[in-house]
């Protein structure tokens, strides 16, 4: 179990050994090992942001679904409130023609009744002078009396 | 070689497995430092190829949409390795972490030598002439200490680098004790240096001791449970192998963890 000359032979086997590695081993493995370490993070990375971008996309897509809920909800009240309105009109229009034509109507009745009275009027009137003047013929001349009559006349 | 005469005892046999192969070839007799261990010198070095060749190819045909189940595997180790460099490191130099691996990995395989049959090879040596053979490199100290000790000089000149010159040399005269007078100063330089000098000899020898006496140690135990009789070896053999997968992995592990630790202690200021 003595050192020998043998030493010498080992340390060079080993040193040979060591830059051998040092030089074409050691650097692509680890440069390979970083790369792949890079590109796990890298991925990962990427993964959260993009379940960052997710979350804000889904964030997004909620306020624009409640905006326009909302919207649409604001134009179904107005298109309610329009609607009412337009019924209301029409209501009101119908009611006004319903109006003018019982005015009109009922001017035309009351026209017409007051014709036929006026009628009925000058009928009597002439009736009662044709019944007065049966009776006077009688007793009353009729030229003297006509302004009697006349003034009778008027009076019915 | 003596089992062609007789079954070898206990003792040549395990005596025999102990010897490297070496150039000039010993069988244990006087020791003498020029010798050279084949045998640990071309198995780490083709473990070392097997090493480079799987993770040179993962890395040259690298995917980051549609890695392999290999590449994958590859991945868990680089990734381990990484993540533990940069827990405990904190200086500039991008060495670090390769050689956190290439020690880890290296480690590992050689240690898993100990997983083939503890004769398989010196037996197939044995048939193309090989009378000698240890195929684990890292229960060799000279492995071991070649490692370590490469660390040890890596960390020390992570130190200068980050520290300057300058600042290194005055570290290891003042630290790890502070005096505020220029008298004790100068008293504590020379218990200074003695203690660094402790430190980063201590620090070399640990790592590799550490590493070296638990995969001999391993080879040991299945040594002896080689020379049961063939019907005893199943049970205790597989238990040492499963127990053994544990230390094979974990010395490597600390070794790595050691090295890293090393070298961020010595880019760190006292």
């Amino acid at each position: 179990m003595q050192p020998n000359a043998s030493l010498f032979g080992q340390a060079l086997v080993f040193a040979i050994l060591v830059l051998f590695t040092w030089k074409f081993i050691w650097p692509p493995l680890i440069a390979a090992l970083e790369e792949r370490a890079k590109r796990i993070a890298d991925g990962l990375s990427a993964a959260d942001k993009a379940k960052n971008d997710l979350e804000l996309v889904e964030k997004r897509i909620a306020e624009e679904l409640r905006k326009a809920k909302t919207q649409a909800a604001e134009i179904i009240a107005q298109a309610e409130k329009r609607a009412a309105q337009i019924v209301d009109e029409a209501k009101d229009e119908g009611r006004a023609a319903g109006e003018r034509e019982k005015a009109a109507a009922q001017a035309e009745i009351e026209q017409q009744a007051h014709h036929a009275r006026e009628e009925l009027r000058q009928q009597v009137s002439l009736l009662a002078i044709a019944g007065a003047e049966k009776i006077l013929r009688k007793e009353i001349d009729s030229s003297r009396h006509a302004d009697l009559l006349a003034s009778l006349k008027s009076e019915l | 070689m003596s089992a062609e005469q007789h079954a070898p005892s206990a003792t040549e046999y395990i005596q025999h497995h102990l010897i490297n192969l070496s150039s000039p070839q010993t069988t244990g007799g006087a020791y003498n430092f020029w010798t050279f261990h084949l045998d640990t010198f071309w198995v780490a070095l083709i473990l070392g190829f097997v090493f480079v060749a799987l993770f040179g190819l993962v890395a040259r045909r690298v995917s980051v949409d549609k890695p392999t189940k290999f590449q994958l595997f590859i991945e868990l180790i680089v990734e381990l390795v990484d993540n533990h460099v940069k827990e405990i490191f904190h200086g500039k130099s991008k060495l670090i972490a390769p050689l956190a691996l290439t020690v880890f990995v290296w480690i590992v395989l050689m240690n898993a030598m100990d997983f083939l049959p503890v004769d398989l090879l010196p037996l197939l040596g044995q048939k193309v002439g090989l009378h000698y053979l240890r195929v684990v490199p890292t229960a060799d100290i000279n492995q071991g200490l070649a490692m370590s000790l490469s660390v040890i000089i890596l960390s020390i000149l992570l130190g200068i680098q980050a520290k300057g010159a300058g600042g290194f040399i005055k570290e290891f005269f003042t630290a790890p004790f502070h005096a505020e007078g220029m008298g004790m100063k100068i008293v504590l330089m020379p218990v200074n240096a003695a203690m660094q000098c402790i430190e980063y000899g201590s620090r070399g020898l640990s790592l590799a001791l550490r590493l070296v006496g638990n995969m001999f140690a391993g080879e040991l135990v299945f040594m002896l449970i080689a020379l049961l009789p063939w019907w005893g070896q199943l049970i205790p053999g597989s238990a040492w192998a499963i127990f053994h997968i544990l230390i094979v992995v974990l010395q490597a592990y600390i070794f790595m963890m050691l090295t890293i630790v090393y070298c961020s202690l010595a880019v760190e200021e006292h």
